[in-house]
């Protein structure tokens, strides 16, 4: 492969594609956690994700459109789309929380048809994005940029997930959420409000999504009809994390990322999709071995 | 009346129906033709997932795999698929009558095995999967599929693979192609009927009632699943190569291996008639393409709005379906239990 | 009982689909039909292209309509969302010509669209012109009743090749020594970009050092990117429709990739000038039509005048993608006035016979039903503005190359 030898002429390189892939990881990332904490504790897998993190990118546009910072949109997408998900699960989900995984997958592809499309009629179709005023570090003779929106996401990512992690851990909620996610009906006989315990998963999910929308509309571009991407990536970076583990995404998401952008380097980025469904697989099959092996022990 | 009275009724009745339907409403006849493949993928998504209570959204790949099968066969025959797929069909590639005949009949019957066979290689993996994980896994397969064929240059890569076009006019074409839907749909219900009537049917049941019980009960379980994930391949591997041709266009990802329009659907189609009835499914493909053709006419820009809202509705106040819920106010005391 | 039920549902909800049987022609008003994208993928230049056909029709109904056998018409376009996908458009339009009695079909939007729906038409002898669907393969056919206003998209970027190759002998360069990278998206219109690109650069002997397929939904190109700074190829060439436009315009900026050629298709859609300010400096756009134009007809006046009124309609620039599907309105406005009627055969040869001057360029269609006399456009984008920069006849300004590095501008 004539594009490894690259890396032979130019090592700092590799530096500039592991970084590349940890930064898009990041912003997956941000996507995922809500993910993992949604289908852990209500064990559904949110198909609209995707649209929660667009309508967080949205609102954030209207926001710099009214004049305020891009940074301060983060904030505002969080506590709008804390709102968003607090009504669509009073609305819809709570309908489907405890049913089997298959209803609710159902139930939010719906919800994410709907929500494409009202974006669709209320922002229009075009392609959108925010300036976030910041510019590009260049390392290296120029060989390395790091774009600073880039490492500002990164570094919201961590902080976000240490928070959660925290969260779960030492608060009253994040406790009583736990307890849900392990047993949902002991739970309510301890005396956990599990209805309660889920609208807040769901809205805290929303909210992160709804920063996650705000930091990417900086980055990249986002358009109505590109939800089903953040849906597809927070799914494949949960399955890889196990469901629930928050630190596992954050590592999961940064590692695919780093992988997949050094694939999309070496061979090419017409491989590089095939390359992540290819490992998923791999990981999916390798981890049922495992899991059939310990049940003949069981057994 | 019993119950088996009320079936045969019931099915000469539609199939009455689905006679005179061409001649009540001609201008429909290619609306029709995709409702009775519709019809066949809501049954093989309800052998699944109503029978045996495994939920699959990976069947869309036999659909695509059928098309894709049948295509190369009618083309193979006749000229070189690579260099016929890199011209997109330009003029050079003639087929005369008796060609396009004879390599439709034989790609709508190959297309079946093609299906089988993959299906037969993937069972044993796949189904060994449960639950959650088995749902998880198929997700993939129409993605899978798609990604393979937009990368096949041979098959024509993401530009897709244009189909030879009918000798004859529009409305021969739709009619023909209508009555070959049709023959589909109901030999697959008569066939899965059977199936499950017998012992088959019960093992399925078993499966979906408690995997682990049919087990310890001496039911060789994985066979029989791998047998019934063959069969609904050879219905859908069909039902692809009909809809192949019926569109003339094969698209990878978009008409072929269409996960979020196809794949999705017969879910929902066997889901709003009532998983695990046999008139379920097709009650449901009919109500759920109607709906969707209507929104499609009167909803210009909302239409997907309101397909959203109706799938919301469907999986929320219908979760037994339309004749699930018809047999639940008749007789609330039999509950019907569902995997 | 509840079988009867049923049975009347399914029949009214039949009636229903199979009602709207609008004729060709309803008393004075003749109805075009068209599928576009309203949702989907190609959603923000499926509604350039309705935005388009709405303006032309309005205006060609201001100015008194169509005069077809001495009887004034007014024109009216029936429009279906086909979602981006082949599949609905196909059988949308089959639904236009079979149901709705529709007998001119306005085009939808992108190549792999209109070659859905080619067959459809074809098969019923229903005219259809387009404004949309430049894809090279769809004039291989032998299709009869297909007429394209546009360039076919193999002109696209080779356009671009030409003119580095022209800038580099001025310089003293060989052409062949200059060293391409692209960037294409994994559709067939992408592809036929590619292809008119690797001709050219056969013919000069250039060489092509990266030659990536963009996946399908173009969010991130940084593994592409990065290589482009490794290998440091001369010109860098992009299409991926509006959203490839968009995101390599911000990614390039942002890596501080620096070729001597940066040229991309449908960024006057992405609207990069206005969106990403200096990211988009000196960028060249392939485009089938500028404002600046000095082409002219008598139902907008000149290209500026169309921009103009296009602006005062939909408050933004039109890009070529509503332009050209202005004229494709204005193909048929004109052949059916030459037909003298509303016989498809009649208005297919009158379309065939076409050589009409209109705000979009001269329109003049050969037997495989491609306009042959109108070219390609480049721009490039300068001081925040799109200057036409080839071919020279109209350029209103001078290519400025090589691109300035990142590190000698202002930002």
């Amino acid at each position: 492969m004539t594009n490894l030898l690259l890396f032979v002429e130019a090592p700092v390189l590799l530096i500039q594609v592991i970084l590349d892939g940890v930064l898009v990881g990041a912003l997956f990332a941000l996507a995922a956690y809500g993910l993992a904490l949604v289908w852990g504790v209500m064990n559904i897998i949110n198909i609209v994700q995707g649209e929660l993190v667009l309508l967080g990118g949205y609102v954030a546009l209207t926001v710099v459109g009214a004049g305020l910072s891009p940074f301060m949109a983060i904030p505002i997408a969080a506590a709008v789309l804390f709102i968003v998900g607090w009504l669509l699960y009073r609305g819809v989900i709570f309908r489907v929380v405890e049913k089997d995984l298959f209803t609710s997958v159902l139930a939010t592809f719906g919800l994410s048809i709907l929500i494409a499309q009202l974006i669709n009629q209320g922002f229009g179709a075009d392609v959108r994005s925010i300036d976030s005023g910041l510019g590009t570090w260049l390392f290296f003779d120029g060989i390395v940029s790091v774009s600073q929106a880039r490492v500002v996401a990164f570094v919201l990512a961590l902080l976000i997930g240490a928070v959660l992690v925290i969260f779960l851990r030492v608060t009253r909620l994040g406790r009583a959420i736990r307890a849900t996610a392990q047993n949902a009906r002991a739970a309510r006989a301890l005396g956990v409000d599990t209805g309660q315990v889920y609208a807040w998963t769901y809205a805290i999910n929303a909210a992160i999504c709804g920063a996650a929308g705000a930091l990417i509309v900086m980055i990249w571009v986002i358009q109505p009809f590109g939800g089903l991407l953040y849906t597809v990536r927070a799914f494949m970076i949960v399955i890889v994390a196990g469901l629930g583990n928050v630190v596992g995404v954050i590592g999961a998401a940064l590692g695919l990322g780093a992988a997949e952008t050094f694939v999309g380097f070496v061979f090419g980025t017409q491989f590089q999709a095939a390359f992540v469904f290819s490992l998923l697989v791999v990981i999916l099959v390798a981890r049922n071995v495992r899991l059939a092996r310990q049940r003949r022990y069981l057994r | 009346m019993t119950s088996r009275q009320r079936s045969l009724s019931c099915g000469f009745l539609t199939i009455a129906l689905a006679l005179a339907a061409p001649f009540v409403v001609p201008a429909l006849k290619v609306q029709l033709a995709i409702l009775c493949i519709m019809i066949v993928l809501a049954l093989t998504w309800d052998a699944l997932g109503g029978q045996m209570g495994y939920n699959s959204f990976g069947n869309v790949l036999f659909f695509g795999i059928g098309m894709y099968a049948s295509a190369l066969v009618q083309v193979g025959l006749f000229h070189d698929v690579g260099a016929y797929t890199a011209a997109s069909g330009t003029g050079t590639f003639e087929f005369s009558r008796a060609q396009y005949f004879v390599g439709l009949a034989l790609g709508l019957w190959a297309a079946p095995f093609v299906a089988v066979a993959v299906a037969s290689l993937l069972g044993a993996g796949l189904l060994g999967l449960r639950g959650h994980y088995f749902a998880i896994a198929t997700l993939g397969l129409g993605i899978a599929g798609g990604e393979f064929a937009a990368s096949w240059e041979y098959v024509g890569g993401a530009s897709g693979f244009q189909l030879p076009l009918f000798p004859g006019d529009f409305d021969d074409r739709a009619l023909s192609f209508y009555a070959l839907a049709l023959a589909l749909a109901v030999v697959t219900f008569l066939v899965l009927r059977f199936l499950y009537a017998g012992r088959f049917g019960l093992v399925l049941n078993a499966i979906r009632d408690d995997e682990d019980k049919a087990e310890a009960l001496g039911l060789y379980t994985v066979r029989h699943k791998v047998v019934a994930w063959c069969v609904v391949a050879f219905f859908v591997g069909c039902a692809g190569a009909i809809f192949g041709n019926l569109n003339g266009l094969i698209e990878p990802r978009e008409v072929a291996f269409s996960g979020a329009t196809f794949g999705v659907w017969m879910v929902l189609m066997a889901i709003l008639g009532g998983k695990g009835t046999p008139w379920g499914p097709v009650l449901g493909a009919v109500v759920f393409y109607g709906m969707k053709e209507l929104f499609w006419t009167y909803l210009f820009g909302w239409q997907r709005v309101a397909l959203g809202i109706l799938i919301v509705v469907i999986v929320l106040f219908f979760p037994a379906g339309i004749l699930g819920s018809l047999r639940a106010r008749r007789a609330p005391a039999t509950t019907e239990r569902r995997g | 009982m509840r079988i009867r039920v049923l049975l009347r549902a399914v029949l009214v909800a039949g009636v229903a689909l199979s009602a709207p049987a609008a004729a060709k022609v309803e008393g004075s008003t003749i109805v075009l039909g068209a599928a576009v994208s309203i949702t989907g993928k190609f959603s923000i230049d499926g509604q350039h292209t309705k935005n388009g056909y709405d303006l032309a029709v309005k205006r060609v109904n201001e100015q008194g309509g169509v005069k077809v056998g001495g009887k004034s018409y007014k024109i009216e376009v029936r429009y279906y969302d086909d979602e981006s996908s082949n599949e609905r458009a196909a059988s949308l339009v089959e639904r236009l010509i079979a149901q709705d009695g529709i007998k001119f079909i306005l085009g939808p939007y992108s190549s792999p669209l209109t070659g859905a729906i080619a067959p459809v038409t074809e098969k019923y002898k229903i005219p259809m012109v387009e404004g949309n669907g430049a894809s090279r393969s769809l004039f291989t056919k032998g299709y009869k009743y297909l007429f394209a206003v546009l360039s076919t998209s193999e002109q696209y970027l080779s356009s671009a090749v030409d003119l580095a190759a022209e800038k580099s002998r001025e310089a003293g360069k060989d052409p062949s020594s200059l060293r391409l990278a692209l960037a294409m998206g994994d559709d067939s219109f992408s592809l036929d970009v590619r292809a008119g690109i690797l001709d050219a650069a056969k013919r000069y002997g250039m060489a092509v050092v990266i030659d990536d397929k963009v996946p399908d939904n173009f969010t991130d190109m940084s593994a592409t990117l990065s290589r482009v700074k490794a290998v440091k190829p001369d010109v860098l060439l992009v299409s991926g429709h509006a959203m490839g436009a968009a995101t390599a315009t911000r990614q390039i900026a942002e890596a501080k990739v620096d070729v001597s050629v940066l040229a991309m298709t449908h960024c006057d859609s992405a609207q990069i000038a206005e969106k990403f300010g200096a990211a988009a400096e000196y960028t060249l756009c392939a485009s089938q039509w500028a404002p600046t134009l000095a082409y002219s007809d008598k139902w907008f006046g000149s290209a500026g005048d169309y921009n103009a009124l296009f602006m005062k309609a939909y408050g933004y620039e039109a890009p070529y993608q509503a332009a050209e599907s202005s004229a494709a309105v204005l193909v048929f406005a004109d052949a059916l006035q030459r037909a003298g009627g509303f016989d498809q055969e009649k208005v297919r040869d009158a379309l065939a016979r076409t050589d009409l001057q209109t705000f979009y360029g001269p329109i003049k269609f050969d037997e495989t039903g491609k306009n042959v006399v109108k070219p390609m456009m480049l721009y490039q984008v300068q001081d925040g503005d799109y200057k036409v920069v080839a071919p020279t006849k109209w350029a209103t300004a001078k290519l400025i190359y090589p691109r300035p590095s990142w590190s000698k501008r202002g930002t």
